[in-house]
């Protein structure tokens, strides 16, 4: 790893005064992406500012009918969190599966979200349920926050806050995973909302997170998995690599978003 | 270079360190403490696991600075030289949980871990389920299995924790 001076403030303020400063500063806050990239000299921010020691920012709490999840709180924290096993157990459930129980120790939402990894889980997540990140600056829908292959709207002196979930009717996350890396090959959030529904995918799409409007208007007729059969995705647009080709990504998520539905269904 | 004041094992460490240092590199160079290993170095193996605040944590992606203020725990730290071994270790000796011994370590570490949040009667399934972080390399896992629900049931007989 290269070196780099080590920042530590107090508040989310002083966070974004230093990234100001400081030009090709990263925020960091469990580590668990960017200290693995720095390893491999992937990546070499001079500036390392560490938002582990903000207090406030990894609360869990309902607030009026959204489900408010701080930028820090570890993937531990969600998935154990009574708040968000009685508010959307589906996202406790995508939490609990994310990496290994070390790992979700130390790993955030607020790191998963920013980074924008193709593969991540919590994308699926944030875009299936229409949440809505909060920065220092301003809030961002989903929809319009990630914006493909690592790439987010978050400016280069912004940080997350907090990530607000609009509570869903019924959802469900279903994770098929890269035996060997466990990262998503296929991951399918399905939410129904009380307006519409929509279906999430995330490891397959070469550009990130993206959503199957043709299952979504299939399930808002009728949020049944029956309605899917038939329905296939195009491989246009897949990844195709090693792990699995784009024709076989196509058909996983057709496959892993019947069983969503139905597991969504069946929670009730 | 940055300060850090960390309690390893129960005692004040102060150093000096550079910030890219990792903890796992900080415990083995600088404490010497030499139990916490590096398998993979890419956080998937677990043999660096260490407890960070009493939980587990992989010390290859932890930075030494980011421990500052916390407390951690290595294999070191469960039982003193020449006092009864831990409880879990006990286990994994009467087991065969060991076979070379270079992943036993962070099994350990994460076999507490377990105990602390999921308690002292463990099936095999969720052993398993809790071991996906934990890598052993002569793919001896049945032992492995039968010493962390041994050293769970002990451990609660058993003061230390």
């Amino acid at each position: 790893m290269y070196e780099f001076k080590y920042h530590r403030p107090a508040t989310v303020r002083q966070a974004a005064n230093l990234l100001v400063k400081n030009e090709d500063a990263k925020l960091i806050a469990g580590g668990h992406t960017l200290v693995p990239v720095m390893k491999q000299r992937l990546a070499s921010p001079p500036h390392l500012v560490d938002l582990s020691h903000i207090e406030g920012l990894n609360g869990i709490e309902m607030k009026g009918r959204s489900l408010v999840i701080g930028a820090t709180a570890t993937h531990a924290e969600v998935a154990n969190s009574p708040i968000v096993g009685e508010a959307i157990p589906a996202l406790a459930d995508l939490a609990s599966q994310i990496g290994d129980p070390a790992v979700r120790h130390r790993g955030t939402i607020g790191g998963s979200l920013a980074n924008n990894d193709p593969t991540a889980d919590y994308p699926a997540a944030v875009l299936a349920l229409g949440a809505t990140i909060v920065t220092n600056k301003r809030r961002l829908k989903a929809e319009e926050y990630f914006q493909g292959l690592f790439s987010t709207a978050l400016e280069p002196d912004e940080i997350i806050t907090k990530v607000m979930f609009p509570l869903p009717k019924k959802a469900a996350y279903v994770k098929f995973r890269n035996q060997a890396s466990r990262y998503a090959l296929v991951g399918v959030f399905v939410a129904k909302r009380p307006s519409d529904v929509r279906v999430a995918v995330t490891g397959a799409g070469s550009n990130g997170v993206f959503r199957v409007t043709a299952f979504e208007e299939a399930l808002k007729k009728r949020f049944s998995h029956k309605v899917l059969d038939g329905l296939v995705v195009s491989a246009d647009g897949l990844n195709n690599d090693l792990h699995g080709s784009a024709e076989y990504r196509a058909h996983l998520i057709a496959v892993v978003a019947r069983r969503a539905v139905e597991a969504a269904t069946a929670k009730g | 270079m940055a300060k850090i004041s960390i309690i390893v094992n129960g005692n004040p460490v102060n150093a000096n360190v550079d910030p890219r240092t990792l903890l796992v590199q900080f415990l083995r160079e600088n404490l010497r403490l030499t139990g916490t290993h590096v398998g993979c170095d890419t956080s998937q193996c677990g043999a660096c696991v260490v407890h960070l605040d009493g939980k587990a944590v992989k010390s290859c992606t932890t930075l030494a600075v980011m421990a500052d203020g916390h407390e951690v725990k290595t294999i070191e730290g469960l039982a003193a030289d020449g006092a009864p071994l831990h409880p879990m270790q006990e286990a994994f000796r009467e087991h065969h949980g060991l076979q070379c011994g270079f992943c036993t370590p962070g099994m350990i570490m994460t076999a507490i871990d377990i105990v602390h949040r999921k308690g002292h009667e463990l099936s095999d399934h969720v052993i398993r389920e809790e071991l996906e972080g934990n890598l052993c390399r002569c793919t001896g896992y049945q032992n492995i299995v039968l010493s962390i629900a041994a050293g769970a049931k002990a451990m609660a007989k058993s003061d230390l924790a």
